[in-house]
């Protein structure tokens, strides 16, 4: 008879356990914000399609202050949300091989960083300019 | 020896099969010198203090992936893991996580082990070559591909970074998916077709959610995370291509 007995130790809490997690869970968890906003600009297309006043009263609905206060934290979580993303990106591509050199995965990561932020910069005054 | 050795407390995660319900932990006093691992201290309560403690171990130099443990929580090699480093708080020491545990820091590996002859870990030559045809070439580039993966020592210090792997022990997991990616991305290689069908598996790299642990725990570089998600795309493309290729095709 075997005198094997092993023990498995529960999984409860696992993510409580490591602070690598704990961020992990977090950049997870922007996700679900990511999909609020879409569906906040969703709901704009749709009030559009339906004329010029219902339109004019979602963008007068997106002025309250209850509404300032969500696109603050709506702000923030992008930002965390775009920082870890491109923390990930790395890992997720093919070797990049330049000149017989490995790219390094925090110049991969420096790039797509330039590149969100170019992108917003240039979306901002794209609309500013739209705007006056 | 004049010299006052410092003291640093142990404390290791026991379990005894034949006598304990469940592990619990017991702390050792261990005095140390200042070049002394984990490992060592465990090799001290072992000779000095308490020969019925457990643990595998052998080449004290971070080549062959035995003495891998929690250590406050963190997987790392016992022999790879300064005593200084944690002194003058205590070091806890635990068997791997996400293993089963067989006696005090010893876990079971059967479960790697046999994940790892499934993907059949060695390169499958594309035709039979006689000696007088000479060796297998590869260039500098080919090599480069494989280079870092083909590091792994199977310490599974990985597996216990990975929650993925604790939640659902199907899933094949950082290790083996690296070492599958080192001989499917070999030049001289010609079992991919078999082993994608691994890849693509729910237990393939879909069970894998880029939490990214297993590459900062690895003690060799391999970074097991890059293997896995960039077969994530290999394994998409894949799927369309036998969606269009007749049955039995490329085989």
């Amino acid at each position: 008879m075997s005198a094997r007995r092993p023990y498995m130790r529960p999984m409860d809490g696992w993510w409580r356990r490591n602070p690598f997690f704990i961020r992990y869970m977090i950049r997870e968890a922007t996700a679900v914000l990511v999909v609020a906003y879409v569906t906040v600009l969703l709901f704009g297309v749709i009030r559009l399609a339906q004329g010029e006043s219902a339109y004019d009263a979602w963008l007068a609905s997106l002025r309250s202050p209850w509404s300032l206060a969500f696109h603050i934290v709506l702000l923030a979580n992008f930002v965390y949300h775009t920082w870890s993303w491109f923390q990930i990106m790395p890992k997720t591509m093919p070797m990049i091989v330049i000149r017989g050199k490995r790219l390094q995965p925090a110049v991969i990561t420096a790039a797509g960083l330039l590149a969100a932020a170019v992108a917003s910069v240039g979306l901002l005054l794209l609309t500013l300019g739209i705007g006056s | 020896m004049n010299e006052t050795r410092k003291v640093i407390a142990i404390e290791v995660l026991r379990y005894r099969p034949e006598l304990d319900d469940k592990p619990f932990f017991q702390t050792y006093q261990v005095p140390f010198a200042e070049e002394m691992s984990v490992l060592q201290g465990l090799l001290y309560i072992k000779d000095e203090l308490d020969g019925t403690l457990s643990f595998r171990w052998s080449c004290r130099m971070a080549i062959c992936g035995s003495c891998g443990a929690m250590i406050d929580g963190v997987p790392k090699l016992g022999c790879h893991t300064f005593l200084r480093d944690y002194y003058p708080n205590k070091v806890r020491v635990e068997p791997l996580a996400h293993f089963p545990i067989e006696r005090d820091l010893v876990v079971g590996a059967d479960d790697f082990i046999g994940k790892l002859e499934r993907i059949k870990p060695y390169i499958v030559p594309k035709e039979p070559r006689t000696l007088a045809e000479g060796e297998y070439l590869q260039t500098p580039a080919q090599l480069e591909r494989i280079l870092q993966f083909s590091s792994c020592i199977n310490c599974m210090l990985c597996y216990a970074a990975c929650p993925q792997y604790g939640l659902d022990p199907a899933f094949i997991g950082p290790g083996v998916l690296a070492l599958l990616h080192r001989y499917n991305a070999d030049s001289r290689d010609a079992a991919r077709a078999e082993r994608m069908e691994l890849v693509n598996a729910e237990e393939g790299v879909w069970s894998c959610t880029a939490v990214g642990y297993c590459s900062e725990v690895c003690p060799k570089g391999v970074d097991p995370a890059n293997a896995v998600n960039q077969n994530k795309t290999t394994s998409a493309v894949d799927y369309f291509v036998n969606l269009v290729r007749p049955k039995g095709a490329g085989r």
